[in-house]
């Protein structure tokens, strides 16, 4: 009833809407939510894939799970990040935090 | 149009509307709102995949948890940026290009792909939770990406909080 | 099925028949009837809520050694009536600069995420609302949801104290839902399935039986989870001033209240069928009319024990309270999982021993008895561990925590 195709576009334009935040954004916060709605179309997509494509194996599912581990663990220790940096630099624009030193 | 069709339509357009609004919306905090919302879409598409542990996953971890610490953060670093200026940045007609033409690109090669005509899904009891449960823990399976991702998680955890920790009393 | 075993699922049948009579096509029949079923539930739910109010304001006056409210109405029934009246009628105040959306908001979220949880339960043999594979998650995520409703209404209250008591119940919703989840997977492990349903089919034995730890964490973060007391700090008027909903007056406020008292008694119903065998009893499969009876009666029981512990109990500190989950329940809990994992694969099933199935409930009970000796050992130990860093002298001489009545407080 539902073609794979609608599924990849819909998860193809959620990524590139993802990619525009990030590349356009200040603040790094939102750059942060523009990573997680890509992270979100990558997992349509495995999953578009695994249930018209691969119903019998498990390695679509298995994969989707370890991109939800990851996402959840680059996102806490980004937000760990800039919380600190926020303590340390006083912005969270991502073009004031332009320098490693200190 | 078949009813899936038509909610299957709904569900989409609800969730790319809201994720436009993500990245265009001047407060942070109407962003991750939104952000809320998309991921609430997200997850009814995952429940239209028949997956729907990972629909149960999807509401638990993201809007349970990663949406919350969003929007803490969000919180805590308020006061920086005035939101009366605008939130994107000098090139963003650079990145407005960029992801156009990826779209782009993107629906040429669906149009030219093998499998994407495809219209039924498979047999609704082979993916199961408990095929997963099993697949995970099989030392044939996937147990050591299993493994791998939970040292991820602990790398993780312990990072997160060596960062964010005060330095002077270790007062968090 | 006639209508006497089974009047539900007569009911439904008949309902369906005359549908189809009129000449709707099957699945839009069923699809009506769903959405009559959803409605019936959720208005139940709602109505049911103005007993629960009565119960729990006359039980609480009782232990108080007073009546509660006899005035309006035989044992003043018509008070909760009465108090939906008033909250009906009053003016709905909005502070300036509020955010409408989420200030609006928060309050149907609050109660959404609660009425959602009926959704899965099974209230008898044939009557699940959903019979999802996978209802524990289900249950699990709908507290988050529930979680971002509060968020929702302390910053929609443009009120500095009420952002601060929002983010106050969020760490502690967040840090109680570690040993619950964790607690929950001890009856998914025993049963064997994610599922609701499944998990009251599989309750020979009651599960409070073969895993006490697991049943006693989950009520107490079930208790943390809904902000009763005693871990009601986020909403109790001498701290933070009534907490996230200061802003909110009318109708609401009492969406709020409702969403108190209902998620109280679903959260007794979650664990009458989670560790108390949920509808299973004598004579329940054949009439499950019975089945629904006995369910209310075991949650009306463990409701009965939460409105006791409201009453007896004062309330934590936000110190004691985060201690309690990080330090006590969460170890518990993951030390109750790996136990039971351990056993139930080590102990063979009811046909290759003799009296199997005793020795099993017989082994696991002995081996939670087990872990709380531990735990409390472990407890005792460290008290004595803090007594010696703080107060030396006293300790060598024999005192323990209890006798040293200047810094009760901070241990």
């Amino acid at each position: 009833m539902i073609p794979l195709s609608w599924y990849l576009l819909v998860a193809a334009a959620l990524f590139c809407i993802g990619l525009f935040g990030v590349l356009a954004r200040k603040n790094t916060i939102a750059i942060l939510m523009g990573l997680e709605l890509m992270l979100n179309a990558v997992n349509i997509n495995l999953l578009a894939f695994w249930s018209y494509l691969h119903h019998a194996q498990m390695n679509g599912l298995v994969f989707a799970a370890i991109v939800f581990a990851a996402a959840a663990a680059e996102t806490a220790v980004g937000l760990g990040l800039i919380i600190s940096a926020y303590r340390r630099r006083g912005s969270v624009t991502a073009n004031d935090l332009d320098t490693m030193k200190g | 149009m078949s009813a899936a069709q038509v909610l299957f339509i709904l569900v989409s357009t609800v969730t790319l509307f809201s994720a436009v609004m993500v990245v265009s919306v001047r407060r942070m905090m109407h962003a991750a709102l939104w952000l809320i919302v998309s991921l609430l879409g997200v997850a009814v598409l995952f429940v239209l995949l028949q997956a729907g542990f990972f629909a149960m996953v999807q509401v638990l971890i993201y809007i349970g948890a990663i949406s919350i610490l969003i929007i803490f953060a969000v919180m805590l670093t308020r006061q920086v940026m005035s939101e009366k200026i605008p939130q994107l940045n000098r090139g963003w007609v650079a990145g407005l290009v960029a992801a156009g033409g990826l779209m782009i690109i993107l629906a040429f090669v669906f149009r030219d792909f093998p499998g994407s005509l495809a219209t039924t899904m498979g047999d609704p009891s082979a993916g199961d939770v408990v095929t997963l449960g099993k697949a995970l823990a099989d030392p044939n399976g996937f147990a050591i990406p299993f493994e791998l991702a939970s040292i991820l998680l602990v790398a993780a955890l312990i990072g997160t909080i060596y960062i964010a920790m005060e330095r002077k009393g270790g007062e968090q | 099925m006639d209508f006497w075993t089974d009047p539900y699922l007569f009911l439904v049948n008949w309902l369906h028949g005359l549908l189809v009579g009129w000449g709707l096509p099957d699945a839009i029949a069923s699809f009506i009837l769903m959405f009559a079923g959803a409605f019936v539930l959720a208005m139940g739910a709602m109505l049911f809520v103005l007993g629960l109010i009565w119960f729990e304001r006359k039980l609480v006056g009782r232990f108080q050694d007073r009546f509660g409210p006899n005035r309006v109405g035989p044992w003043g029934i018509i008070q909760p009536l009465a108090d939906m009246l008033k909250i009906f009628t009053k003016e709905h105040i909005t502070p300036a600069g509020v955010d409408p959306l989420p200030y609006n908001l928060g309050p149907v979220l609050a109660v959404a995420a609660v009425l959602a949880i009926w959704a899965v339960l099974p209230f008898t043999i044939s009557l699940v609302g959903a019979d999802l594979d996978v209802s524990v998650l289900y249950v699990v995520a709908i507290g988050g949801l529930g979680e971002i409703a509060v968020v929702l209404s302390g910053w929609g209250s443009n009120n500095k104290y009420a952002l601060l008591a929002a983010f106050r119940s969020v760490a502690q919703l967040l840090s109680y839902e570690v040993p619950l989840v964790i607690a929950l997977l001890v009856p998914v492990m025993l049963s064997g399935s994610l599922s609701l349903n499944q998990i009251v089919r599989e309750q020979g034995v009651w599960y409070i039986v073969l895993a006490p730890v697991a049943a006693f964490i989950f009520f107490i973060a079930s208790i943390a989870e809904v902000g009763r007391s005693p871990f009601d700090l986020t909403e109790a008027e001498s701290e933070l001033v009534a907490g996230f909903n200061i802003e909110y007056s009318g109708l609401k406020f009492g969406m709020f209240y409702v969403a108190d008292f209902l998620h109280a008694f679903t959260i007794s119903l979650l664990f009458a069928v989670l560790f108390l065998g949920g509808w299973r009893g004598p004579y329940a499969e054949q009439y499950p009319l019975l089945g629904l009876v006995y369910f209310m009666l075991k949650a009306g029981a463990v409701y009965f024990i939460n409105i006791w512990m409201r009453a007896s109990f004062p309330r934590f500190r936000i110190d004691q309270m985060m201690g309690i989950s990080w330090k006590l329940l969460t170890p518990l809990a993951i030390g109750a999982v790996i136990l039971t994992a351990v056993i139930d694969k080590l102990l063979p099933g009811g046909e290759l021993l003799p009296y199997g199935d005793y020795v099993r409930v017989g082994v696991m009970l002995g081996a939670n008895l087990v872990l709380v000796v531990i735990a409390g050992a472990l407890m005792a130990l460290q008290k004595r561990k803090h007594m010696l860093q703080e107060f030396p002298i006293a300790a060598s001489k024999g005192f323990t925590v209890r006798d040293v009545s200047v810094n009760r407080g901070t241990k």
